[in-house]
């Protein structure tokens, strides 16, 4: 007896349509996942359901069955009385969708009051339960509290506790760990898991992640472009995935088995919500293309009709697709040469005063980068691993003196940079340059794609070829030389990354510095950029500085490895030793947080809190309140780097 | 917090320093002494002697910075920057052309000027923020479409017409209330109805525009979909989620003016007549008479920079943020 | 030649002001973005029809700004003078107006003066005929109304036939569409800010053909009232004063067409003079920070601190004193008039930048920490060269935004501070002196009501179309609201 029976639902804003015909059930209980990319709407599909779609987009048909009533045949007070009582929703994010100036106590009683028969103390009381339910530590001074004054990780544990107020037999969670670190992912997927069990509930996961897929769903059903492709459970589905599209989804994840080999990508973007299909919406990407895919829209079939699997697919295959080769690891390429480092960076340090009273002096620094060392050999790929808020973007800026640091050298090529002045830097530009997270900030929108390349070559002198180089440029990284012409806007994100590597390029820097590049981006257009990224380091013999959180990645394209926890870096060595035998306990518990696509746990244990604020770090060693290995010398002193190995370091007593 | 305030206030000090002495070059450094002289008596009386007089009886005939006749600490105290401008700090704004001494005008003529003011504001404020909560509780509605062209249209009439025409409607033909003037006491109630009545509406169009603005900017927030997702009803949303967020962009822009509320509003006080400071201001300047003039930008300052510094302090009240940290 | 022009400083700086909207037109037309914003304040059929009627004031302005002394009747002997008087060329087109002047009030349309007085031929008190004023009707006042009513509908015939002559016109030669019954009722509904319901169908139904289509319509449609009214103006004007006189019998309708110019002037030369203060002060104390931000900041809070009708009266009482003990410096009273004016903007204009710095420093901070500024930074690129390439482009829409928003506010608050009488010269014709010059007779029985009708008129016409134009560019240009 399904709880949620959504039927042939669909949403338009204007001539768009982002839901296009979308039916699936949900059992009480059950945990059912929503996969897609960005915009292929399965958001859109969640607001549906709660009848909380944005005032351009109307539900054109369909229906939503919610134990056993239609919901869009609801007057608006009776969906109120779902809302919250019935299905209860949480939102991507943590930092914005609580009320910043209502108490945490406040926001949750109002949802008691609405749907439970609970007033004054005993609403209090029963508002603290929940916080402690959520996993909220000291939940009596926490009502008090407003949002601000919580980490990402608590917010999204007030998110829960406000949605399970009512006791919804269904919980809506719209990529509830996004935002989020992934060791605080790990505990927010956790709690989600356990409550769901302990009460019975459904839950509905909208999410592009297909770790998070492995690790929560029962069922998975794959949207693209408005529409559900693939439904299966989820062992058979990460067994073999049937649709084409899923397929491809799979290929395209980066991790350790490719190394040095290229990813599978997916040609092409999606199509535009307000493009009419008249045959299988994934036509212009699929490699097993037919006639007839083109012409009808692909019935759904039955995979395995004689098991009793449950997978069915919109495709003409039925699943009979032949397996995409997967790019297969050539292992490390770039062999560990021992040269000069052309990138070495000691004890640097960027502290940001804190100013306090009345005259304004500085009492105190956050201490953003706090005395971190690492070497870069030319050629290689060094990963800085860190969780947001550890100082890995600082750190990166500040070796490009963007930021001048606080103390500490960076020396480029063996020359000094931290003590030069900002027209003897300008020559030394040219070697190094960064590449930036947000595709979307770092074009100048009202500039051609010509002069934002040209930009570098002009300030720096470089302009050897000329606007002339600017062709062959567009070219290497994958696009065409007649864009030159035109404006970001006409581009995707993917192709703006594009664009931003090529202006790096344009001044043969032998230094890229890539600020989470692919961070913003779809997994599939993720593999784009990596192999991208991957040609040019192999034909241009361009050393990278990967500044990342993402350990797939890492395990794709790192040759050596370095871990940052609060300003500093806690565990370094190459990639095989530093993901493979960890010693420090924060990579330990980093590694195992990460949910893996084999839906495989790891028996580390999950960290507990969050990371404590740079502005006021722990005593002694950084992490030790969140260590299970802690003791009192972990206390007393930050320990030094204990080498393990010829190329493997960490700062850890129990190392 | 008290350091917070404290650092603000003394930030005032070089705001006023400043204010203090851009009025001082306005109106003694632009032009000399004499030029207003000779201005002021007209073409005809022009004559050195009846320079002299006009600069002494004002007090005019001194030195601008400096009175190198002068002994001791007089060299800078016997000029006219000292007299002036420097003794305004002191609140002694010296006597205004027909005599009269500025700082006692000024408090007398204060408490009409507030009688206006204040109930203008306060109903102002109570009747926008409603009318804008009204069309965006009817959003993307007819009623809400209506609603803001009639505000367009509202501020595109001058002030000058909302005074005459009322006025003429309430006053002359209809023979409501008297057409201007001022007594003490509860008579005052008669003379202050129609002004405060027509302010109001005056106002009434670019702010209910403004409010309709903030507070359609913070139903698009996430924590309004939050609230919603609660199964809150709109009204409910409207009034704890929404109205609580504006109320921080509201305080900034409408604090800011509560002291200045002193200053009276220059129109409606000369068209009705009314003994506030507006209309001392306005005579003043018809009159062409420096001394009050200059007076009055200074007050307007003061309050201004209080208003500043309230603005401020509601806003880490009305804001947690500021508030606990 | 039977003149000589005369090129006021107003005049040419509003022919500065015109040849630099030129030049950023053409410029905005090769950058995407401002063309795709512009393209949507053009589909918006409110903002066309409010640009058609600010067009027509413009038109007005302009003509009212060519200005001319005319030549005097030669005398033998010596060389050619010219009048004292500096007329416009819209003098020239509407003399008859002009120089049709009574002896004091006469009511709109009327035959008589406004008040009694003492005839020579008679000892009673009477109403005197005016000397233009429904002349043409000689003795016989009986067909008075039959006259005016034959003139209303000449006029209303005359609009209607070169109404119909322009819509052919424009649609042969620019194959502009008229498409739907209703075009101005689906260009309301693109104006409509997240108005979803109420005009959704149409909306949906049309496109964008049927939105281009609209806007046209809106002008077609709005340019219908506005040439019947000048057709009646034109046809009752040749006979009656429109809307009477005033206290020294000049036609109000001539001093209402004057005053546009007034108003045009201060709405825009005032933005124009503080705009470069105001983006150069702020983007400095953005982008350079430290001590120039404190500087900056400080200097404009202190400005802001005096109330701004305070200072704007400070300032305009001193202006008033070197105007007044320099006579020497103007040839003309033309010319003194003028320098008041010029000096009221700046004045103005002085006093209004600080807004729109503090604006454009919170912008610039915000881009300052965006990622292509860094990108350039890490390039080496010089500081003048990110905030000209960088920093600038991206805040045109904000001063465009601030441009036409002011633009309203500015007409406005010329009325008010004529009659504090820190305006504009007591000598030159604008609303707010045609509104000073008026209340005086408030108090009069019967009221004297036209001038004051005609002047808050035409100000609600232009304000209220600038104000719908200015909403607009707003929508079209302010990235949020999109």
């Amino acid at each position: 007896m399904s709880i949620l029976s959504v039927r042939d639902l669909s949403i338009h804003i204007k001539a768009a349509r982002p839901v296009d015909g979308i039916s699936f059930d949900i059992a009480a209980g059950e945990c059912y996942a929503l996969l897609g990319e960005s915009g292929c709407g399965k958001s859109m599909t969640a607001l549906g359901v709660m009848r909380l779609l944005p005032a351009a987009a109307q539900v054109a048909g369909g229906a939503v069955e919610f134990e056993g009533g239609d919901l869009l045949a609801l007057p608006e007070s009776g969906m109120r009385d779902i809302r919250g009582g019935g299905i209860g929703m949480i939102f991507q994010e943590p930092a914005t969708s609580l009320n910043p100036v209502l108490t945490v106590g406040r926001q949750i009683i109002e949802a008691l009051e609405l749907h439970t028969a609970l007033r004054g103390a005993a609403a209090r009381a029963r508002a603290a339960e929940l916080l402690d339910q959520v996993g909220i530590p000291d939940p009596i001074r926490r009502l008090e509290e407003f949002p601000f004054q919580l980490s990402g990780g608590l917010r999204q544990r007030v998110m829960i506790a406000c949605a399970l107020a009512g006791a919804p037999r269904l919980l809506i969670a719209d990529e509830p760990t996004t935002a989020l670190d992934v060791t605080i992912q790990a505990q927010v997927l956790d709690l989600l898991d356990e409550l769901r069990r302990k009460q019975g509930m459904a839950l509905l996961l909208i999410t592009h992640d297909l770790g998070v897929v492995a690790r929560m769903a029962d069922r998975v059903g794959v949207m693209y472009a408005g529409q559900l492709v693939e439904e299966a459970p989820r062992a058979q589905f990460f067994a073999k995935p049937a649709h084409p599209y899923s397929v491809r989804l799979f290929t395209a994840l980066p991790d350790a088995e490719r190394r040095g080999g290229r990813l599978a990508t997916i040609p092409g973007s999606v199509p535009a919500a307000d493009v009419r299909h008249p045959g299988c919406r994934f036509v212009e990407r699929c490699s097993e293309v037919m006639a007839e895919c083109r012409t009808a829209p692909p019935p759904w079939r039955d995979v395995d009709a004689g098991q009793a699997g449950g997978q069915r697919v919109r495709c003409f295959l039925a699943g009979r697709a032949p397996a995409v080769a997967a790019g297969v690891g050539a292992g490390d390429t770039a062999a560990a040469v021992e040269s000069a480092p052309l990138l070495e960076v000691a004890d640097l340090q960027v502290h940001f005063p804190i100013r306090r009273g009345i005259l304004q002096r500085a009492v105190g620094a956050v201490r953003a980068v706090d005395g971190m060392s690492l070497r870069l050999m030319p050629g290689r790929t060094l990963a800085l691993v860190g969780e947001s808020g550890c100082g890995k973007t600082t750190a990166g800026k500040a070796m490009l003196q963007l930021l001048r640091p606080t103390a500490g050298s960076v020396r480029l090529d063996g020359v000094e940079l931290t003590t030069r002045s900002a027209g003897e830097l300008r020559p030394l530009r040219a070697k190094m340059q960064m590449v930036f997270q947000d595709p979307f900030a770092s074009l100048n929108p009202r500039l051609r794609i010509g002069d934002i390349i040209a930009e570098g070559m002009q300030a720096l002198r470089v302009d050897a070829g000329g606007t002339a180089k600017i062709g062959p440029l567009l070219e290497q990284v994958g696009l065409r030389a007649d864009m030159a012409t035109r404006y970001p806007h006409e581009f995707s994100g993917g192709q703006r990354q594009r664009i931003a590597i090529a202006r790096a390029l344009a001044v043969s820097p032998q230094l890229l510095i890539c600020d989470e590049p692919t961070s913003a981006l779809d997994v599939s257009v993720q593999a784009q950029i990596l192999n991208l990224l991957s040609d040019l380091q192999r034909d241009l013999k361009l050393a990278y500085l990967f500044i990342t959180h993402n350990i797939a990645v890492v395990d794709y394209l790192a040759h050596d490895v370095a871990v940052m926890y609060l300003g500093r870096v806690v565990e370094r060595g190459t990639a095989e030793e530093v993901l493979r035998s960890p010693r420090h306990p924060y990579t330990k518990a980093l590694l195992a947080a990460v949910p893996r696509v084999d839906g495989a746990r790891s028996e580390v244990p999950k960290l507990a809190g969050d990371m404590p604020s740079p502005a006021n770090p722990p005593s002694g060693c950084h992490f030790h309140p969140r260590c299970p290995l802690a003791d009192d010398a972990c206390r007393r002193a930050y320990p030094a780097a204990t080498r393990v190995g010829a190329t493997h370091a960490v700062r850890c007593f129990k190392a | 917090m008290l350091a917070y305030i404290i650092r603000r206030l003394l930030y005032a000090i070089p705001i006023l320093i400043g204010v203090n002495l851009l009025t001082f070059a306005l109106f003694f450094v632009v032009n000399t002494p004499d030029d207003m002289a000779r201005m002021q008596l007209g073409v005809k009386r022009v004559t050195p002697e009846a320079i002299q007089k006009w600069k002494a009886e004002r007090g005019y005939d001194k030195p601008l910075l400096w009175n190198a006749a002068a002994a001791g600490t007089a060299t800078v105290t016997d000029t006219i920057f000292f007299s002036k401008s420097v003794r305004m700090f002191a609140a002694d704004f010296g006597r205004a052309d027909d005599g009269r001494d500025i700082a006692r005008e000024i408090t007398t003529r204060m408490g009409p000027s507030l009688a206006i003011a204040v109930p203008t504001f306060v109903l102002g404020l109570f009747v926008a923020i409603s009318f804008a909560l009204l069309l965006v509780f009817f959003r993307a509605t007819t009623l809400d479409f209506s609603g803001v062209v009639l505000c367009v249209a509202m501020m595109s009439i001058s002030g000058l017409f909302y005074i005459i025409g009322g006025q003429w409607l309430v006053s002359k033909v209809w023979h409501l209330v008297p057409i201007s003037g001022y007594g003490g006491g509860l008579d005052a109630a008669k003379f202050l109805i129609l002004p405060v009545i027509i302010g109001v509406i005056g106002g009434i169009g670019s702010s209910t525009r403004w409010y309709r603005t903030i507070f359609l900017e913070e139903i698009g927030k996430d924590y309004v979909r939050t609230a919603r997702a609660k199964g809150l009803p709109e009204r409910v949303v409207l009034f704890r989620h929404v109205l609580r967020n504006a109320m921080i962009p509201i305080l900034t822009g409408v604090v800011v003016v509560i002291p200045t509320l002193f200053m009276g509003s220059l129109l409606t006080e000369s068209f009705f007549g009314v003994p506030g400071l507006g209309s001392y201001t306005i005579d003043a300047i018809n009159a062409q008479d420096f001394a009050v003039v200059r007076s009055m930008v200074f007050i307007g300052s003061v309050l201004y920079i209080v208003g500043l510094l309230l603005t401020d302090i509601s806003y880490t009240l009305a804001d947690p943020r500021v508030r606990l940290q | 030649m039977s003149f000589q022009p005369v090129v006021l400083w107003s005049d040419a700086l509003l022919f500065v002001l015109i040849a630099v909207i030129v030049a950023l037109t053409l410029w905005a037309r090769r950058q995407e973005a401002l063309r795709a914003a512009w393209a949507r304040v053009l589909k918006d059929g409110v903002a066309m029809a409010a640009a058609t009627v600010l067009a027509v004031f413009v038109l007005i302005g302009l003509l009212d700004s060519l200005h001319y002394r005319a030549r005097l009747p030669d005398q033998p002997g010596t060389t050619a003078r010219y009048a004292v008087e500096v007329n416009s060329a819209l003098d020239a087109l509407l003399s008859d107006l002009r120089l049709r002047a009574e002896k004091t009030y006469s009511a709109p349309l009327a035959t008589h003066l406004y008040s009694k007085e003492a005839l020579a031929d008679s000892t009673q008190r009477e109403f005197p005929r005016l000397k233009f004023g429904g002349a043409h009707l000689g003795q016989d006042l009986s067909n008075h109304e039959f006259d005016i009513a034959i003139r209303v509908s000449r006029g209303c015939a005359g609009g209607l036939v070169i109404w119909l002559l322009l819509v052919w016109i424009l649609v042969r030669t620019l194959g502009l569409e008229l498409r739907g019954r209703f075009p101005f009722v689906v260009s309301l509904s693109n104006h409509g800010r997240g108005s979803k319901r109420p005009f959704d169908k149409l909306r949906a139904n049309g496109g964008s053909d049927t939105a281009q289509g609209a806007a046209s319509g809106a002008i077609f449609i709005t340019l219908l009232p506005i040439l019947l009214l000048f057709g009646i103006a034109i046809s009752l004007g040749g006979g009656y004063h429109v809307f009477g006189t005033d206290k020294v019998g000049q036609d109000v309708l001539y001093l209402s067409l004057k005053s546009i110019r007034t108003g045009l002037l201060i709405g825009t030369l005032t933005t124009l003079v503080m705009l470069p203060v105001a983006v150069l002060l702020g983007i400095l104390a953005g982008y350079v920070g430290g001590w120039v931000d404190d500087v900056i900041q400080y200097l404009y809070t202190t400005l802001s601190s005096i109330p701004g009708v305070l200072l704007i009266a400070a300032a305009v009482l001193m202006m008033q004193v070197i105007i007044d003990t320099h006579p020497q410096w103007f040839a003309t009273s033309a010319e003194r008039a003028d320098a008041r004016l010029l000096a009221l903007c700046l004045i103005l204009g002085m006093t209004s930048w600080t807004g729109v710095a503090r604006l454009l420093r919170g912008e610039t901070l915000k881009l300052r920490e965006l990622e292509f500024v860094q990108a350039a930074q890490a390039f080496g690129v010089g500081r003048l060269a990110i905030m000209r390439r960088h920093i600038l482009p991206n805040l045109m829409h904000i001063v465009l935004i601030a441009l036409v928003m002011d633009f309203s506010g500015l007409v406005l608050a010329e009325a008010v501070l004529s009659y504090v009488g820190v305006g504009v010269d007591p000598t030159t014709i604008s609303f707010g002196t045609m509104i000073n010059t008026a209340r005086m007779e408030l108090a009069r029985e019967p009221m004297v009501w036209w001038s004051l009708l005609a002047a808050f008129s035409f100000m609600f016409a232009l304000v209220l179309a600038a104000n719908l134009f200015a909403d607009a560019v707003r929508d079209a240009f302010d990235p949020r609201s999109s």
